[in-house]
């Protein structure tokens, strides 16, 4: 497992004091924060301002791979074993639209909730300390610093209203 | 409490600590309600042991019709799956904040639905253990599956549905899960750390969450649209009279919803006060219901009238003896049923003093289910009956196997519904807390 990342934890209650502190943070120069919140919240959004999620793509790229999947299952599987009838084409394309558009919907779903778990599991190879109260009613600021900057961030945090800093190490 | 605004009164502490209390100590009710839901489900257990044993002669097919109580359950039940997913996924893109309260069980609703329709195709087929030959999988013979057949379109819409909405479920449930976690001690917090997926509500992981989330109510909206429309093809693309008919995928959609509502108003109305929950789930959310009720309830009372009016219009002796025998024919009956329950009952929700009163409102909801059930036999039963040939006419009976197996879907369904409430948060934890503004330091909102 990999050792703990060093820096300093703040909780808040207040949503206005986490999103002065996130402000002061990264005025200073700390640009790496992870926030913790119990629910998504569009003044924390706001303030990190992060580029937008590329699960897209991983929908995109699935509900288009599933839709062709649709199409070349049942025209090539309807050639192989063909059954004549009144001189018609093996395959027909309308009836078939069924199941490009079943197969896009399941796999444009499969890819997104495996891009979800994807794009999580990239971002958070580091362990960084965790609180159980962000689960349920506050708003935890992690810093990662060095042990001589912790003096200054613990100052910053408990300006903006943080009720209970911790230490990393 | 005034019926078109409402904002939950709780803080986000106490929403966790109401929800999380849910999956405390069951109260006797809750464990009366699991046990009559698994003596229904042994039920079923012994009827198909039986069919299994002696054959569907158990049942009362009888040529021509040979698709009687099963394949109706089915559609049936695929019919209660639709709502869970109108409310999460539609209702999500639609911003109606109203549906936090009920959608994680109505989502849950869908897929034990979902799950008991599954098995209605393969108790009707007759030989089960051959099922997977539905599916198309490299045999020996390179023999492949009929894609222009409607019933090979509902093995992939049913499945692709089952699959969209547990997933829907699933990832809805993570950020709730590791709420609880949080709060409980001892083995349970393993079990639910582990089910949690190490989500701890970080920025990063609500970034990629959010968007997720919207593109799979985004994926899942058509699909809901898709199934039964596709459910509704088993009978159209077939010329039997009474089934050939252009309005059945809306008005088989509509039915879904109406049906699905009606049964969530039959599971949440008893459940919340088993839980405990009645300061979270209230008039305004039993409102609103009633709302998508008494609209989607018309739509299906257009419906029938249309059929009729379809059948007269259309100068086709074969159109209009069909319909003229569902009312008053052998089976005037449950042609009647169908409509009293859902085009007439469904029109009481006019009145706001009905949509809030929740005795009124579940005993509507109880005549929703029976209707739905009966629009499903007479449509299916009452066809086959009456075909073109009338030497080849002939009625089919329910015997003890169709009813024991209908039954046993309920508790089946129940069973599973009933054990996912006391598991899991049934009321959704997060998005709830979405809706309360978290506290300031400078005050207001």
């Amino acid at each position: 497992m990999a050792t703990m990342t060093a820096g300093v934890l703040g909780s808040f209650i207040h949503i206005d004091a986490a999103v002065d502190a996130i402000r002061a943070l990264q005025a200073q120069g700390h640009k790496d924060l992870t926030v913790y919140s119990p629910a998504p919240n569009h003044e924390l959004e706001e303030v990190l301002d992060h580029p937008v999620s590329p699960v897209r793509l991983f929908t995109l790229v699935g509900a288009l791979t599933g839709c062709a999947a649709g199409f070349a299952m049942t025209i090539w599987m309807s050639n192989n074993w063909p059954l004549l009838v009144g001189g018609k084409p093996f395959a027909s394309v309308p009836p078939y639209v069924v199941f490009a558009f079943e197969l896009m919907i399941l796999f444009g779903a499969l890819s997104t909730v495996a891009g979800i778990i994807i794009m999580s599991a990239v971002q958070a190879r580091r362990r960084i300390p965790y609180d159980e109260k962000f689960s349920d009613d506050h708003i935890g600021v992690f810093v990662p610093c060095r042990a001589e900057q912790a003096a200054t961030v613990e100052g910053l945090l408990r300006r903006a209203g943080s009720v209970e800093v911790t230490h990393a190490a | 409490m005034a019926a078109h605004s409402y904002a939950p009164a709780q803080t986000h502490a106490e929403v966790t600590r109401d929800v999380v209390a849910t999956l405390g100590a069951p109260s006797r009710g809750y464990v009366m309600m699991l046990a009559g839901a698994v003596g229904l489900f042994l039920v079923g257990v012994f009827t198909f042991t039986m069919l299994l044993k002696e054959g569907l002669g158990l049942a009362g097919y009888n040529p021509p019709v040979m698709w009687s109580v099963y394949i109706t359950t089915f559609v049936f039940w695929v019919g209660i799956g639709h709502a869970g997913t109108l409310i999460s996924a539609i209702l999500f893109l639609f911003r109606s904040q109203w549906r936090t309260a009920v959608y994680r069980a109505t989502e849950a609703m869908t897929v034990f639905a979902v799950m008991t329709a599954g098995l209605f195709p393969i108790i009707h087929i007759g030989r089960q253990w051959l099922f997977y030959w539905l599916l198309p999988y490299p045999n020996q013979r390179y023999l492949w599956p009929n894609f222009k057949s409607p019933l090979l379109w509902d093995v992939f819409a049913i499945s692709t549905y089952l699959t969209v909405s547990t997933t829907f479920l699933v990832v809805g449930l993570v950020p709730d899960i590791a709420a609880v976690r949080d709060k409980v001690p001892g083995w349970r917090k393993k079990l639910y750390a582990a089910c949690s997926l190490g989500w701890t509500g970080s920025d990063n992981q609500w970034r990629h969450y959010t968007r997720g989330y919207l593109y799979l109510a985004a994926l899942a909206t058509p699909l809901v649209l898709s199934v039964h429309s596709v459910v509704s093809w088993d009978f159209a693309m077939s010329i039997i009279p009474g089934w050939h008919g252009t309005i059945f995928a809306p008005y088989f959609v509509a039915g879904a919803i109406y049906s699905g509502i009606g049964m969530v108003l039959t599971l949440l109305i008893p459940l919340r006060k088993l839980l405990r929950v009645e300061h979270m789930i209230v008039d305004y959310h039993f409102d609103n219901l009633a709302k998508l009720t008494l609209f989607t309830g018309s739509i299906l009372f257009y419906a029938y009238a249309m059929e009729y009016f379809v059948a007269w219009y259309s100068g086709n002796s074969f159109e209009q003896v069909t319909f003229w025998r569902r009312a008053f024919g052998p089976m005037w009956w449950a042609g009647w049923s169908m409509i009293i329950c859902n085009a007439f009952v469904s029109q009481l929700l006019w009145f706001r003093k009905i949509r809030t009163n929740l005795t009124a409102l579940f005993v509507i909801s109880i005549f929703i289910n029976i209707g739905m059930w009966f629009e499903r036999y007479v449509i299916i039963v009452s066809s086959l009956s009456n075909d073109y040939e009338p030497w080849a006419w002939g009625q089919m009976n329910p015997t003890w196997a169709d009813w024991g197996i209908l039954a046993g879907s309920f508790g089946w369904f129940g069973m599973y519904f009933l054990l996912f409430a006391r598991t899991f948060p049934i009321i959704a934890i997060q998005e709830i807390k979405e809706t309360i503004p978290m506290p300031r330091k400078r005050g207001g909102h």
